[in-house]
C-alpha cells in the first residue's frame, strides 16, 4: 500500500451544493471541525443550475399563504407518497431558512414594499418562490459559499488559520465509505488533480452528492450526477427508497443535439409562457387529470385572466405538476403533433413584451441566443422532457437525516422521502436548506453523544486503494466512454418516461452485461487528472443506481408521479402504502417493501375527505370532514 | 451537415508541454466543449478538462480559444469556418495542472481576503427591507459565475506575475464594489480595496468587461465607482471635516483586521 494522506475531522461532508454547504455551516456553528469534499471546484456544484427559486410560504405576495398550504401542495404534488413528517418540517422551516440567507448577504428580487418577491410555479397554490431573475440557484450557492468564507474569516481572526474549523477539499472524489462495527468511520477517495489517495477519518459523514441524471441520455444533470452518494450509501449498508420515481422535467431544450436536455425553466410558464403543438393548439387543456380538475382553468380565457386576477380564476394547465406536463408533451409528440426536432413549442414571445422577457428571464434569453441561435422574444422555443431529478434516494430519519447506518447522514437530492412520487418546482432549493441544516445539526449531535471515535485500519485502506486502482490493471479493451453511452441509451429507452415490464426486464439483463464490460474496461494514461479513470470509477456507481431504479420500477405495478407504467396505467391506493426499499447484497441491488406510516391526524385534517378518497384506501380515510375552508 | 475540423490542443503539465494536432468530427449545432469531449471519447481519453453545467452557468470550462478567453460550452462551432484550425490552450494567467486544467487557487485566496457582508446588528432576519432599484446595482455583479476569465485577461496580472500578491483582479474588486453597494451593508472597505486588493493597479482598459460571459460592465459599473469612492476618502479635503459631524460616510464601520496574503 502506498502512502495515503490522512485527515481527521468531526464531520465530513461529501458534496458542496446547497445541502452540503448548509450542512457545513450548521456543523461549524455547533462547534464541529468540518471537511467539505467536492468533485468540482468550490462554488460550481449543480445547484448553480437551479433557475426558478426557493419555495417558502412567507406570504409576501399573497398573505393567504402559510405552511399548511405549502404542506398540502407538496403532498398533492408527490401524490401522497411523501414522508409527511419531512413535508411538514420543510413547509414550516423554509421561510426561516430563506430569511437567514439575507443575513448572509443574498439579494433576492423585491416586492414594491421591499420584501422578498415570490413567483408562481407549478403546483404551488400561491406565489411562493423567492428568486433572483432566473438565476436563483447561483444566488443560493454563492451566498452559502460566501457565508462559509465569512466563517473562515472569523476562525482566522481567532486562531490565525482560515481552515481551523472548515476546510474545503475541491476536486476530490470519494470512492468508498469507511465503516467500523456497523458505524460510519470516514471516507476514502482521490484528488482528481494528482490521482493521489486521501483518507478522511470522521465519526460522522454527510452525503450531499445530488442526483443520478448521468445514467440517462437526455438529462439536465452535469457530469457530477453519477449517483455517487446513493451507491456509496448502499455499499456501506444503508438503503435507498423509491428509486423508481424520476422526474422528467417537461421542458428541456431539444435542439441543437449537443444541448439536448438542458433545462428551460418552469418560470417561462409561471410568467405567462404557453405550450402549443404543431397544429397551434394549446394542448394542456386536454390533459387536466380528474384529481386536479377543480384547480385548473378549462378555457384559454380563464387561464389568461389568472395572471392578473388569481383569486377569481383558476390556474392555466401549463402549471400542472411536472409529471403531468411531461407526459402530455410525450403524448403529443408520439401522436405526430410535435415540432421538427421532436418537441413542442413553448412560447413567451407572443405573451410578454421583449423588455419584460429579458428582465424576468435573462438567462433563458441568453441560453437560447447563444446555444440555439433563437431569440425567445421573437420566436417560440422547442422543448421536450429531460431527466431532471430523482425523488427517491437514501432512506433517512425525517428529523435528523440519519440513514440506517449510524453516523451516516444524507441531505438534498441524494436523500429520499420529502417529494414522494413527484417534486414540485422550487421545493428542491428549500429542501437543500431545511434538511442540509438538519443534517449538519444531526451529525453534530451524533458526534457529541458518541463515547469513542471509530478508528480506521490499514487493511481497510489497502482494500479501498486496490478497488480504486482496479481500472488500471483490467486487461480487456472496453472503452468506459462507450459503456457509459450504452448505459445511458438503455436507461433512456427502456426505463424512461413511459415504462413497461418487458422493456425493464430487458434493461436488467443489459445491466448485468454492463457489469461484466466494466470489469473488462481498461484505462489509458496515468493517475494525474485522468478523466478516463474517473469515468471508470463513476460507472460502478451509475450501474448500481441504474439497477436500483430498474428493479424498483419493475416492482411497482402502478403509475404515480415520476413512474408511469404502460401496463399499469392507474394509481393504486394499495401501492401508495408502500415504500420500495433497495439495499446492496454484495452483487447488486435487491428490493423489499416497507409500509409507510399513516399520516398524523392533525395533518390529515388539513385535507378534504373527498380529496383523500382519490389517494387513500377506505380504511385509511379519517372520519372527519375538514370542509373546504382550509 | 458534419465535417472534419482541425484542432490544436495544448497538452502537458507544470513541467511543460506542447500543442497536439487532431482531426475530429463536428456535427451541426455543436460547441467547442462537445469537440473536446469527442476527443476524450475517441482519441485522447486522458485529455484533462474542467466542465460542469455545459450551459454557461457554472464557469468551469474557461480556456483560450484561438488566444481569446472563452467558455468552451458557449463557443459555437458555427462561429468558425470549416477550413479554420481551432487552437485551444489553458488560461495563461494561472499555473497549468494538466492540459486545459489550471490552478485557480489564487482566486479563492483573494476571495477570502474580502471582508464579508455585515448587516446592522439589530436587524432581525425577516425584517430586511430593500427597494428593487437599490438591490439592482449589486445584483448585476452577483450574476458573476466565477469563470475567472476577467482575472485571466487582466494584464496587471497576466503579464506581471509579481502583482499577484498585491492585486486581486477585476473579479474581487467587483466583489468589493458589490458589498459596498449592498443597501444594508455596514462595513467600509475603501482602505482594504487599496491596501489589500490593489484597486490602483487597474488602469481601465476594460479587457475584463470585454471577456465577461455574463456581460457585466465590470469596469464602468464596479471598478470606476470603487475608484471614485476610494479617491473620495483619500483626497477629498471636505471628507475629513465632514467626518467630524457624522460617523464616516453612510455610518459604515472600518473593516475588521483583514488578513494579508500568505502566499
Amino acid at each position: 500500500m502506498s502512502e495515503i494522506e490522512l485527515h481527521s475531522f468531526d464531520v465530513v461532508i461529501i458534496g458542496a451544493g446547497g445541502a452540503g454547504l448548509r450542512a457545513a455551516i450548521e456543523a461549524r456553528m455547533q462547534g464541529k471541525r468540518v471537511a467539505i469534499v467536492c468533485k468540482s471546484l468550490f462554488g460550481k456544484a449543480h445547484t448553480v443550475m437551479a433557475e426558478g427559486g426557493i419555495a417558502a410560504a412567507m406570504g409576501n405576495v399573497n398573505s393567504n399563504d402559510n405552511w399548511q398550504v405549502h404542506f398540502r401542495d407538496t403532498m398533492r404534488g408527490g401524490k401522497y407518497l411523501n414522508s409527511w413528517r419531512m413535508a411538514e418540517l420543510h413547509a414550516k422551516e423554509a421561510p426561516t431558512r430563506v430569511w437567514e440567507l439575507e443575513t448572509y448577504g443574498a439579494l433576492f428580487d423585491r416586492t414594491p414594499d421591499g420584501k422578498i418577491s415570490q413567483r408562481n410555479f407549478g403546483g404551488h397554490e400561491y406565489p411562493r418562490l423567492a428568486h433572483v431573475g432566473d438565476r436563483s440557484g447561483l444566488e443560493l450557492i454563492r451566498t452559502l459559499q460566501q457565508k462559509i468564507v465569512s466563517l473562515q474569516q472569523e476562525d482566522f481572526r481567532e486562531t490565525g488559520d482560515y481552515e481551523a474549523k472548515i476546510r474545503i477539499f475541491a476536486e476530490v472524489a470519494i470512492t468508498r465509505l469507511l465503516t467500523v462495527d456497523g458505524r460510519a468511520a470516514g471516507a476514502f477517495g482521490y484528488f482528481r488533480e494528482t490521482g493521489d489517495f486521501v483518507t478522511f477519518e470522521a465519526p460522522a459523514v454527510i452525503l450531499a452528492t445530488g442526483g443520478i441524471g448521468k445514467t440517462f441520455k437526455v438529462t439536465s444533470g452535469s457530469w457530477e450526477y453519477t449517483g455517487d452518494g446513493h451507491a456509496l450509501a448502499m455499499r456501506a449498508g444503508a438503503t435507498t427508497l423509491n428509486m423508481e420515481f424520476i422526474q422528467f422535467h417537461p421542458t428541456g431544450m431539444v435542439w441543437p443535439p449537443s444541448v439536448k436536455g438542458i433545462l428551460v425553466t418552469e418560470s417561462v410558464r409561471g410568467d405567462g409562457g404557453v405550450l402549443t403543438n404543431s397544429e397551434g393548439t394549446r394542448f394542456m387543456f386536454n390533459y387536466i387529470p380528474d384529481v386536479f380538475k377543480d384547480q385548473y382553468a378549462t378555457t384559454e380565457e380563464e387561464a389568461d385572466r389568472w395572471y392578473a386576477d388569481p383569486d377569481n380564476n383558476r390556474r392555466p394547465p401549463e402549471l400542472l405538476p411536472r409529471d403531468e406536463v411531461a407526459r402530455a408533451i410525450n403524448t403529443e409528440v408520439k401522436a405526430g403533433r410535435g415540432t421538427p426536432h421532436g418537441g413542442v413549442y413553448l412560447d413567451v414571445s407572443s405573451r410578454l413584451p421583449a423588455d419584460v422577457i429579458k428582465k424576468k428571464l435573462p438567462s433563458m434569453w441568453h441560453q437560447f441566443k447563444e446555444l440555439a441561435d433563437v431569440d425567445i422574444t421573437k420566436s417560440a422555443m422547442e422543448v421536450g422532457p429531460t431527466c431532471h431529478y430523482v425523488m427517491g434516494g437514501v432512506e433517512v430519519d425525517p428529523d435528523s437525516q440519519e440513514t440506517l447506518l449510524p453516523g451516516l447522514f444524507a441531505a438534498g437530492e441524494v436523500s429520499g422521502g420529502l417529494h414522494g412520487s413527484n417534486r414540485l418546482g422550487g421545493n428542491s432549493l428549500s429542501d437543500l436548506l431545511v434538511f442540509g441544516r438538519r443534517a449538519g445539526l444531526g451529525a453534530a449531535e451524533y458526534v457529541e453523544a458518541l463515547p469513542a471515535r471509530p478508528v480506521v485500519t490499514d487493511a481497510m485502506l489497502a482494500e479501498a486503494e486496490a478497488e480504486a486502482l482496479a481500472p488500471f490493471s483490467n486487461v480487456g479493451d472496453e472503452n468506459p466512454y462507450t459503456i457509459h453511452a450504452d448505459l445511458q441509451n438503455t436507461m433512456n429507452d427502456l426505463v424512461g418516461i413511459i415504462r413497461t415490464e418487458s422493456e425493464m426486464v430487458d434493461a436488467l439483463a443489459r445491466l448485468q452485461e454492463f457489469k461484466v464490460r466494466v470489469k473488462n474496461s481498461s484505462v489509458k494514461g496515468g493517475r494525474v487528472f485522468n478523466p478516463g479513470w474517473h469515468l471508470a470509477l463513476d460507472l460502478k456507481n451509475m450501474l448500481l443506481v441504474a439497477e436500483a431504479v430498474a428493479r424498483a420500477s419493475l416492482d411497482r405495478q402502478e403509475s404515480r408521479g415520476g413512474h408511469t407504467r404502460d401496463d399499469y396505467p392507474k394509481m393504486s391506493a394499495e401501492w401508495r402504502k408502500l415504500n420500495i426499499v433497495c439495499r446492496y447484497d454484495g452483487e447488486g441491488a435487491v428490493i423489499e417493501h416497507k409500509p409507510i406510516q399513516p399520516m398524523r391526524p392533525d395533518l390529515l385534517e388539513l385535507f378534504d375527505v373527498e380529496e383523500l378518497k382519490k389517494y387513500l384506501t377506505a380504511e385509511e380515510l379519517p372520519t372527519h370532514d375538514a370542509g373546504s375552508d382550509h | 451537415m458534419g465535417y472534419t475540423a482541425k484542432f490544436k490542443v495544448w497538452r502537458g503539465d507544470s513541467a511543460g508541454g506542447e500543442i497536439e494536432d487532431f482531426s475530429v468530427d463536428v456535427n451541426e449545432g455543436e460547441v467547442v466543449l462537445d469537440i473536446i469531449h469527442r476527443l476524450q471519447a475517441t482519441q485522447a481519453p486522458d485529455l484533462a478538462v474542467r466542465w460542469n453545467c455545459k450551459a454557461g452557468k457554472c464557469g468551469s470550462c474557461s480556456a483560450e480559444v484561438n488566444g481569446k478567453p472563452r467558455l468552451m460550452c458557449m463557443t459555437r462551432m458555427s462561429t468558425f469556418t470549416e477550413e479554420e484550425t481551432i487552437t485551444i490552450t489553458p488560461m495563461r494567467t494561472f499555473p497549468v495542472i494538466r492540459d486545459l486544467v489550471t490552478d485557480v487557487s489564487y482566486n479563492y485566496e483573494k476571495a477570502r481576503m474580502v471582508p464579508a457582508f455585515a448587516p446592522p446588528a439589530d436587524l432581525a432576519p425577516g425584517d430586511y427591507r430593500m427597494a428593487q432599484i437599490d438591490v439592482e446595482r449589486s445584483q448585476e455583479f452577483r450574476k458573476c459565475i466565477e469563470c475567472f476569465m476577467c482575472n485571466n485577461i487582466c494584464h496587471a496580472v497576466r503579464d506581471h506575475e509579481d502583482n499577484k500578491t498585491t492585486f486581486s483582479g477585476p473579479r474581487f474588486l467587483m466583489r468589493i464594489a458589490e458589498l459596498d453597494m449592498h443597501p444594508l451593508d455596514t462595513v467600509d472597505r475603501r482602505e482594504v480595496a487599496v491596501e489589500d486588493h490593489g484597486v490602483g493597479y487597474c488602469n481601465i482598459t476594460k479587457c475584463c468587461t470585454e471577456v465577461c460571459p455574463e456581460h457585466i460592465k465590470i469596469t464602468d459599473n464596479a471598478i470606476i465607482p470603487l475608484k471614485e469612492r476610494v479617491a473620495d476618502k483619500k483626497y477629498d479635503p471636505i471628507f475629513s471635516i465632514s467626518s467630524l459631524f457624522k460617523r464616516n460616510k453612510e455610518g459604515r464601520q472600518p473593516a475588521p483586521d483583514t488578513p494579508r496574503v500568505t502566499k
